[in-house]
C-alpha cells in the first residue's frame, strides 16, 4: 500500500482550469468554466489525502462518497468514478457546476484548513461530462414491484426522488407544466453555467431507468393531488413545485413596464431561447441595467445582461458582499466580466420615464447594525444618503414566495407563509403525498433540493413497504441496529450494473 | 393519459373562421376538457420555436374530448397559427386549464358582457351562470353584421341576447356599454355582471355599473410566460395590491382595477412585436414557407 498521503506530500496548488476570458465570454453564452482535462483532473485528485473519517461527504446534502470517487480519479478508473457518485446522485454533470461547493464539501475539507480545499465540484463535474460523453449510464436489474409512483415538478426535488423511486422498482412519471422538463436547472439557469445540453443529458439518463416525463401538465389544475391518489392510481405522489411567485419590493415604480423579475428574465433567455435567432419570445434589454439582490439568481441575471449586450450592468444589495447569497465563483466571475457592484444600497423608488417606462432609481446607502434573526448584520438605512441613479431595465432578484397552485387546489396542509407543511421524513398531511424542495422550505439551492428528493423517497418507499434487498458495491460493515431488519440510513435499494 | 404522450403535440380536430382575422380552433384533450370550468385559461405554443401565448377557453366539450379557442390574428404568433392551424396539424404545447375558476353560483340574475374577442369566452360563463339557475342576459358587441357569431349559442342557453354593432347593421348600434345600459335598466335587479373584451371596453363596463353599485368581474389578459405564477409578467393593479393574473386571476373586482395600467403593461413589447410581424408578413409575401 502506498505511503499514506499528508497535507505536506501533496500538490500545494490546485490543478489549474481553463477559463474563458471575461471579455471573450462576456459576448456569448458558452461555459465560463472549462472541463479539467483527464491530467489536470488525475493531478488534482491526488490532492485528496484520504481522511480516515472524511468531513466531505457529511457536508454534502446527499451525502456523496467524495473520499471514494476521487480515489477512483486517481487511480484513473473513471467508470468505476462514475459508478461511485451515483450510487447516491444521479446528476453529478449537474451538482459539479451548480452546487456551492464552498459551504458543503468543499467548506468541510480538512486540506482546505493549510490548502486551497481539493475542488471537488470540478471533479464531479468531470466525471459527469466524461460519462455523458462517454453515453455511460448506471440501469438497475430489478423487477418492476406494481407500484406507480407520481412526481410533480420536474425540477432538481422531483429528479432525484424520481430517479430513486424507479431504481426501487417503481412505475413513476414526472408531470411537468412547462413544455420541457428540468424545473429551474431549465428555466433559470444560464447556459454559461449549465447548458441545458447536460440537463438533456441528465433527464435521458433517468429516462433510462424507467421514467416517463409528462410535459405541458398542470397538476392542481389539469387535475389535483387527491385525483391522482383516488382515481389515476398513483400509490404515492412527490411534490417538488419549486417555489415560483417572485417577490416585488413594493415601492414605487414596481410594475412599470422596465421593471421584471429575474425568474422573467431567465425564463425568457433559457428556456424560450429569446436570445437565439429564430425564436419569437421577447425579450426585453437595456442599455443602463440594475439588478437588484445578491444571490444566485441575481447573479445569473447580471451576467445574461451583460451578455445580451446591456452597456452597463449594476447590482444593487443592501448588504455587503461578505453577506452576499450567491455562490464566491459567481460573484468572482460578475465582478471579473464588469458588473458594479452597489453594496450596501437599497432601492427607494423606480423611476418613471413618463411613458410607463424606466428612468431610473431612488436609492438610499445602508450600514450594517446589530445581527438579526438570520444571524447576519440587519442593514439599517444612513439618513439623507439617497441619491439618484439612471437605468432604464430594473431586474428584481430578491427571493420567491410559495407558489399558490397547489394549495388552491388541494386540502393539502400548508405552513403559515403558504409553503406545504411537512414533518422530517417530507410526508405531508396527505397519506401517500409526499414534499419536498423550495415549495417545502422555501427558496434554497439545488442540491438542497435534489436532497430533499431522496428523503422523500425513502420515506416513500418505507410506506409502500419497500426493502431493499441488495445493496450497492457490498459495505464491508453491515447495518447495526436496523429497527425490524430496515436500516433509514442505506440510501440506495438496488444493485446496479454498467450498460 | 395517452393524450398527453403523443409526441406530435395537441390535434387540431376543427376550424372555423368567423372573418379575416377571427377563427376558431378545437383541439383535442380529453383530461383538459373534464377538467374545465368557465374563466379559465391555457397557455399554447404553435411549434418548437413559438411564444407562450395565453388565450380563454372559449368552450369545452367533455363527450368529445376537445377544447375550444378563439384567437384573433393581432400579432406574428397568432397570425402565423391562422396561416398554419388546419384540422389534422397539431399544437406544439398546449397547457391548462390555468387560474381560477370563475365564482359561479348563488346569483339571481346576471349580465354577461362580451366585445370583440371577449364575445367567445364569455360564453362558458354565460352556460355556467344558466346551469347554476340564474337569469341570463348576454351583450355581445362586434364591429358589423357580417362578423357576428355564436348567436345561436347564446340564444340557446341565454334568456335575454343583446346584439350590439358598431354600425347598426344588427342589433343596437353602439358599444357593448350601451347594450348594458339598456338590459340594466330593463333589469334594476341585476346581481352581477360579467365582462370580457378588450381592457377599454372592461374599463368602460366597469365605469357603466359602478354607479348602480353592482358586482362587476372582469377576465383579465395582460402578458404572461409560463402561467403558473412563477414569472410574475401578469401582475396587476387591484386595489392597493398587485396580483398575478394567472395564479390570483384571471378574474377580478373590475371597480377595484386599475385599467390604465393594464393598458400601458400590454403595451410593453409593442415595438418588438410589430417588427416580428412585419418580418414574418414579408417573409410571407417573399412567398417562403413561414419560418417552422
Amino acid at each position: 500500500m502506498a505511503k499514506r498521503k499528508t497535507i505536506r506530500t501533496i500538490p500545494r496548488e490546485r490543478a489549474e482550469v481553463g477559463e474563458q476570458d471575461p471579455q471573450v465570454r462576456v459576448q456569448n453564452f458558452y461555459e465560463v468554466t472549462l472541463r479539467f482535462t483527464p491530467e489536470q483532473a488525475e493531478l488534482e485528485a491526488s490532492r485528496c489525502i484520504e481522511c480516515p473519517r472524511p468531513a466531505c461527504t457529511p457536508g454534502c446534502p446527499v451525502g456523496v462518497d467524495i473520499k471514494g470517487f476521487i480515489a477512483k480519479i486517481a487511480a484513473n478508473d473513471l467508470r468505476g468514478a462514475y459508478d461511485v457518485i451515483t450510487q447516491t446522485n444521479l446528476l453529478p454533470a449537474v451538482c459539479g457546476r451548480v452546487c456551492p461547493q464552498e459551504n458543503q464539501c468543499e467548506g468541510a475539507c480538512v486540506v482546505g484548513n493549510q490548502l486551497a480545499p481539493v475542488a471537488i465540484g470540478r471533479l464531479e463535474r468531470f466525471v459527469g461530462d466524461t460519462a455523458i460523453a462517454q453515453g455511460w449510464s448506471n440501469v438497475p436489474y430489478i423487477e418492476p414491484n406494481g407500484f406507480k409512483v407520481g412526481i410533480v415538478g420536474s425540477g432538481p426535488a422531483g429528479m432525484a426522488c424520481a430517479a430513486d423511486m424507479a431504481k426501487a422498482g417503481c412505475d413513476v412519471t414526472v408531470f411537468e407544466a412547462f413544455h420541457l422538463p428540468g424545473g429551474v436547472l431549465r428555466y433559470g439557469i444560464p447556459d454559461f453555467r449549465l447548458p441545458n445540453s447536460v440537463v438533456d443529458a441528465e433527464i435521458r439518463n433517468l429516462e433510462k431507468l424507467g421514467v416517463k416525463f409528462v410535459c405541458n401538465t398542470l397538476v392542481g389544475r389539469l387535475f389535483t393531488i387527491e385525483q391522482m391518489i383516488e382515481e389515476m392510481g398513483f400509490h404515492a405522489v412527490f411534490v417538488g413545485t419549486g417555489a415560483g411567485y417572485p417577490s416585488f419590493m413594493g415601492i414605487p415604480g414596481d410594475s412599470l413596464n422596465g421593471v421584471l423579475s429575474a425568474n422573467e428574465l431567465l425564463t425568457r433567455c433559457n428556456m424560450m431561447q429569446a436570445k437565439d435567432e429564430g425564436f419569437d419570445t421577447p425579450l426585453p434589454i437595456g442599455a443602463k441595467v440594475a439588478v437588484i439582490g445578491a444571490g444566485n439568481t441575481a447573479m445569473d441575471a447580471m451576467r445574461v445582461c451583460k451578455r445580451l449586450g446591456a452597456e452597463e450592468v449594476h447590482c444593487i444589495y443592501r448588504r455587503s458582499r461578505n453577506e452576499a447569497p450567491a455562490r464566491i465563483e459567481e460573484v468572482h466571475h460578475a465582478e471579473q466580466e464588469g458588473i458594479a457592484f452597489h453594496w450596501l444600497t437599497a432601492p427607494v423608488a423606480i423611476l418613471d420615464d413618463g411613458k410607463g417606462g424606466v428612468r431610473g432609481m431612488r436609492c438610499i446607502k445602508m450600514e450594517l447594525g446589530e445581527p438579526d434573526a438570520s444571524g447576519r448584520r440587519k442593514p439599517v438605512t444612513v439618513k439623507g444618503s439617497e441619491y439618484e441613479f439612471a437605468c432604464d431595465l430594473v431586474v428584481v432578484a430578491i427571493g420567491t414566495n410559495a407558489n399558490p397552485i397547489i394549495g388552491q387546489t388541494s386540502k393539502i396542509a400548508l405552513d403559515k407563509r403558504g409553503y406545504i407543511a411537512t414533518d422530517a421524513d417530507l410526508a405531508t398531511s396527505l397519506a401517500g403525498v409526499y414534499a419536498g424542495g423550495d415549495i417545502v422550505t422555501g427558496a434554497a439551492t439545488v442540491i438542497k433540493a435534489m436532497g430533499a428528493g431522496r428523503t422523500a423517497a425513502r420515506s416513500m418507499k418505507k410506506y409502500l413497504g419497500l426493502r431493499d434487498t441488495e445493496t450497492v458495491y457490498a459495505d464491508p460493515t453491515p447495518p447495526e441496529a436496523a429497527l425490524f431488519g430496515f436500516d433509514p440510513a442505506e440510501h440506495n435499494f438496488v444493485r446496479v450494473k454498467a450498460v | 393519459m395517452s393524450s398527453l404522450l403523443d409526441s406530435r403535440g395537441f390535434e387540431i380536430v376543427a376550424r372555423q373562421d368567423f372573418s379575416d382575422v377571427t377563427y376558431l380552433l378545437e383541439v383535442r384533450h380529453p383530461l383538459m376538457a373534464k377538467a374545465a370550468r368557465a374563466g379559465q385559461f391555457v397557455i399554447v405554443m404553435l411549434d418548437d420555436h413559438g411564444e407562450r401565448i395565453p388565450l380563454t377557453i372559449a368552450d369545452f366539450d367533455r363527450e368529445r374530448g376537445t377544447i375550444t379557442l378563439v384567437i384573433q390574428a393581432v400579432g406574428k404568433t397568432t397570425r402565423e397559427m391562422q396561416d398554419v392551424c388546419r384540422v389534422g396539424t397539431f399544437l406544439h404545447a398546449l397547457a391548462g386549464p390555468m387560474g381560477e375558476p370563475s365564482h359561479i353560483g348563488g346569483q339571481h340574475r346576471v349580465v354577461c358582457v362580451g366585445g370583440g374577442l371577449g364575445v367567445a369566452p364569455i360564453f362558458p360563463q354565460a352556460r355556467a351562470y344558466k346551469e347554476a339557475g340564474a337569469h341570463v342576459t348576454a351583450v355581445v358587441g362586434f364591429r358589423t353584421k357580417d362578423l357576428v357569431f355564436w348567436e345561436d349559442k347564446f340564444r340557446a342557453c341565454c334568456d335575454e341576447v343583446i346584439v350590439c354593432t358598431d354600425d347598426g347593421s344588427v342589433g343596437i348600434k353602439g358599444n357593448v356599454t350601451e347594450g348594458l345600459r339598456q338590459a340594466i335598466a330593463a333589469h334594476p335587479d341585476v346581481d352581477e355582471v360579467v365582462a370580457i373584451g378588450p381592457p377599454i371596453m372592461m374599463k368602460a363596463c366597469a365605469e357603466t355599473t359602478r354607479p348602480h353599485k353592482i358586482k362587476t368581474v372582469v377576465s383579465l389578459n395582460p402578458i404572461m410566460v409560463d402561467g403558473t405564477g412563477m414569472c410574475g409578467g401578469c401582475r396587476v393593479k387591484i386595489g392597493d395590491g398587485i396580483k398575478f393574473a394567472c395564479v390570483d386571476g384571471p378574474d377580478f373586482d373590475a371597480h377595484q382595477v386599475d385599467f390604465d395600467d393594464l393598458m400601458v403593461r400590454l403595451k410593453r413589447f409593442a415595438a418588438t412585436e410589430k417588427a416580428a410581424l412585419a418580418k414574418y408578413e414579408e417573409s410571407c409575401r417573399m412567398g417562403r414557407e413561414p419560418a417552422a
